[in-house]
């Protein structure tokens, strides 16, 4: 690189001209050494911010935390924080409670698994290992094996969960479930929304300008208000909506008092902040595929159709990847729109795991806090894994 | 050109009947996005009675608009709503401010240098680090306990690490860095909270500055690192020649480029600072507490306080707006474009 190069012959010069005053050299060493001192800060910041206190939290997540006189005593348990969360005492709060299920639910668990052994499958053909394949050869196969194992485990689990948490009868979801509610709902309908959005104002139309800056309005809003508007929004008596209640006969009653509707709340609140984010993702997208191609391609005889099939879809393809990604991300971190809107009631109905962990921080619970919000991390990170090294690379390679 | 070439055929310009159910969309979303906004804005202007008498909702026709509740919270209670105003535009202001420049910096580095940073001398730092929570955990005060592991952790990092020859690249940092955005707040914060605690930063500025720059950099990052690989290198190596600096060149010639990036990037993570709630909730006090704080408590025992909550968040929306003018701007110059390619 010119770059490299460039700053070698720096190097050069300050070794052949030691006798250049002190600030010069200081100068071209502090020059030399602009690759750390740009990277340095950000690094920094992020060991101590993000990295240690990711560490110590594993620490404290297997530890129980007692405050005493003049300070706090932490004394480690092991897993003891995990085991109460996943089997003990908690496991109907964390994992919900699972009642007798409908048989379509088994049948939906069923086609499931079934999907997840045809993967397997494919993989298993793809890969095929002889009886003399080499020994690395053997090991990473049984590696690849394992591993897709342990994922379709873990998301039948998550699936199951979810179904029969949500349509068993007498089931509780717990606050994995709700959180996994929360993410599909709110991202689906926010993604589809922003892109619907989007490509309607990508049209060249009068008034373009007055609906991209409205559109981009609930964004500038705190969750928080977003939780306490909603919760005006949706109040059957004062609400603006009452009347309508009041005509279908509903007024006694409260969306909020109803799990299903409490959660609907909380999906409709968080659609409605997070829609401008997908959509201005997507229109900047849609703005770069260029107009050049599209008239050409019209020119071409190519139909409506055609243009969004084959220029449209792979240019935004990508970027819708990324947005859902980072927007799944963001919405298992969700907190304060529950935490206004319904509290996490009625119950624990729209309880989500980062909600879970701040009522057992304020419980001075310390290490079961820690114990869930390593929980999330790890359904995050597998869930963000998954999408990224399945979902996103069939979909590219479907579409782009 | 082509306008006027092909009129009826440019696939921009909509048919008649698409321009009906464009703007019926368009109409409904807008109505959608507007009709809370309108509640919210119309309720600060409610007294308690109004609110609780079931939905009024055109002034002066159903109901007397009063300025009660804004002269309650803007001149009765004048230090109660003004400091954490004050407060949230400090602590969001300064860390969107700080967390560009470093950001910046780094995303800069990003696309310019060849790092190789070697899997071999991390796996030493996370020892060390390990090392210190030992120390600490052992009754050693934190601070000797750092420096001895950062010694140990020079020392081998300029002895054993420099013999391994595996190494990472650029993407990989990178990768490093943006993902940091996955981590949830509450998997971080009891740490963040025990060492603020013992640098005595906890209800302070600098306190809630320094984590908010921490938690917003990846997106500083993610946006800034395709917008400066964006701009053609050949301005900065023709500075090079001149005999100019690299920072010299960073600061006369790439900031003034990417000055459009710079400040949707900016206005954008000033966005999220200054609606950031979790983190608020856990580090502040009465001194340092910010508005979204502010709104919460508004749910008192006696129920939510609606007027309360609707001037508050109006006066917490109000300087946004600007923003979303400017932001629409940039879309439309098609700045973001970079970020979002992949």
């Amino acid at each position: 690189m010119a770059t490299a190069s460039e700053t070698a012959t720096r190097k050069n010069i300050d070794n052949s001209a030691p006798e250049r005053p002190i600030a010069e050299r200081f100068g071209s060493w502090l020059d030399a050494a602009s690759p750390t001192v740009l990277l340095m800060p950000t690094v920094l910041v992020v060991l101590l911010l993000s990295i240690f206190p990711l560490i110590a939290s594993l620490y404290s997540a297997l530890a129980r935390f007692q405050l005493q006189q003049g300070g706090f005593a932490i004394s480690f348990v092991g897993f003891a924080n995990f085991n109460k969360l996943l089997f003990g005492s908690e496991a109907r709060k964390t994992l919900g409670r699972v009642g007798e299920l409908p048989a379509w639910s088994w049948i939906v668990i069923g086609l499931f698994v079934v999907l997840m052994l045809y993967f397997l499958y494919q993989h298993i053909n793809r890969n095929r290992v002889g009886a003399f394949s080499s020994v690395g050869k053997t090991i990473s196969f049984g590696m690849g094996v394992f591993w897709r194992v342990l994922t379709g485990i873990i998301a039948t689990f998550l699936v199951f969960l979810l179904v029969g948490g949500l349509y068993s009868d007498r089931g509780i979801p717990g606050t994995i479930a709700v959180t996994l509610v929360f993410v599909i709902g709110s991202v689906a309908l926010q993604y589809t929304i922003g892109l619907i959005l989007a490509l309607l104002l990508t049209q060249d139309i009068p008034g373009k300008r007055f609906f991209r800056i409205i559109f981009l309005l609930p964004m500038m809003i705190t969750p928080v208000g977003i939780g306490f508007l909603f919760r005006m929004l949706t109040n059957t008596t004062v609400g603006p909506l009452g009347p309508v209640w009041q005509a279908a006969g509903l007024a006694q009653f409260s969306m909020l008092e109803d799990g299903s509707g409490a959660r609907l709340a909380i999906i409709i609140g968080d659609v409605w902040q997070w829609v401008p984010f997908s959509f201005i993702i997507l229109l900047a997208a849609l703005e770069g595929v260029s107009r050049e191609t599209i008239e050409a391609a019209r020119v071409d005889g190519a139909s409506r159709w055609q243009l969004f099939r084959f220029i449209i879809v792979p240019e935004i393809v990508p970027v819708s990847t990324t947005v859902i990604l980072i927007r799944m991300i963001e919405t298992f971190k969700i907190i304060d729109v529950p935490n206004a809107l319904t509290g996490g009631g009625p119950g624990t109905a729209t309880e989500s795991l980062t909600l879970h962990a701040f009522n057992n921080w304020r419980a001075i619970d310390y290490g079961l806090s820690a114990a869930i919000s390593y929980i999330l991390l790890f359904i995050v990170t597998y869930v963000a894994m998954v999408f990224v090294n399945i979902v996103r690379r069939r979909v590219l390679e479907a579409f782009a | 050109m082509i306008n006027r070439l092909f009129p009826s055929n440019n696939p921009f310009r909509p048919s008649a009947s698409t321009l009906i159910g464009t703007y019926a969309l368009l109409g409904f979303w807008t109505l959608v996005v507007l009709f809370p906004l309108y509640w919210l804005f119309v309720t600060s202007f409610k007294t308690p009675a109004d609110v609780n008498n079931g939905p009024l909702y055109i002034p002066f026709v159903d109901f007397q608009p009063s300025l009660g509740t804004w002269n309650d919270l803007l001149v009765v209670q004048q230090n109660f709503v003004l400091r954490p105003y004050i407060n949230t535009f400090i602590s969001a202001g300064i860390a969107a401010f700080l967390a560009l420049i470093i950001g910046a910096a780094a995303s800069y580095a990003l696309s310019r240098f060849e790092y190789r940073p070697k899997p071999a001398v991390i796996f030493m730092f996370a020892l060390c680090v390990g090392l210190a929570a030992l120390l600490v955990s052992q009754g050693l005060h934190w601070s000797l306990a750092v420096i001895i592991a950062l010694a140990i952790f020079l020392l081998l990092a300029n002895t054993i690490g420099r013999r391994f020859k595996g190494s990472m690249g650029n993407s990989d940092i990178a990768f490093w860095l943006i993902s940091q955005r996955m981590l949830p707040p509450v998997a971080t914060i009891i740490p963040i909270y025990i060492i603020f605690q013992q640098l005595s930063l906890l209800n302070t500025h600098a306190g809630m500055i320094l984590v908010y720059t921490a938690v917003h950099l990846p997106l500083v990052i993610w946006f800034m690192r395709d917008y400066f690989s964006g701009i053609p290198l050949e301005l900065e190596e023709s500075a090079f020649i001149d005999g100019a600096s690299r920072y010299t060149v960073l600061w006369r010639i790439v900031l003034p480029l990417s000055l459009p990036g710079l400040i949707a990037t900016f206005l954008i993570v000033l966005i999220f600072a200054w609606n950031e709630y979790t983190f608020a909730l856990f580090l502040t006090g009465a001194e340092t507490q910010t508005m979204p704080l502010l709104v919460a408590a508004q749910n008192a025992t006696r129920g939510p306080q609606w007027w309360n909550i609707s001037v508050l968040v109006t006066l917490m929306v109000v300087p946004l707006l600007a923003m979303a003018f400017i932001l629409e701007r940039y879309i439309a110059k098609g700045i973001l474009v970079g970020a979002v390619k992949g």
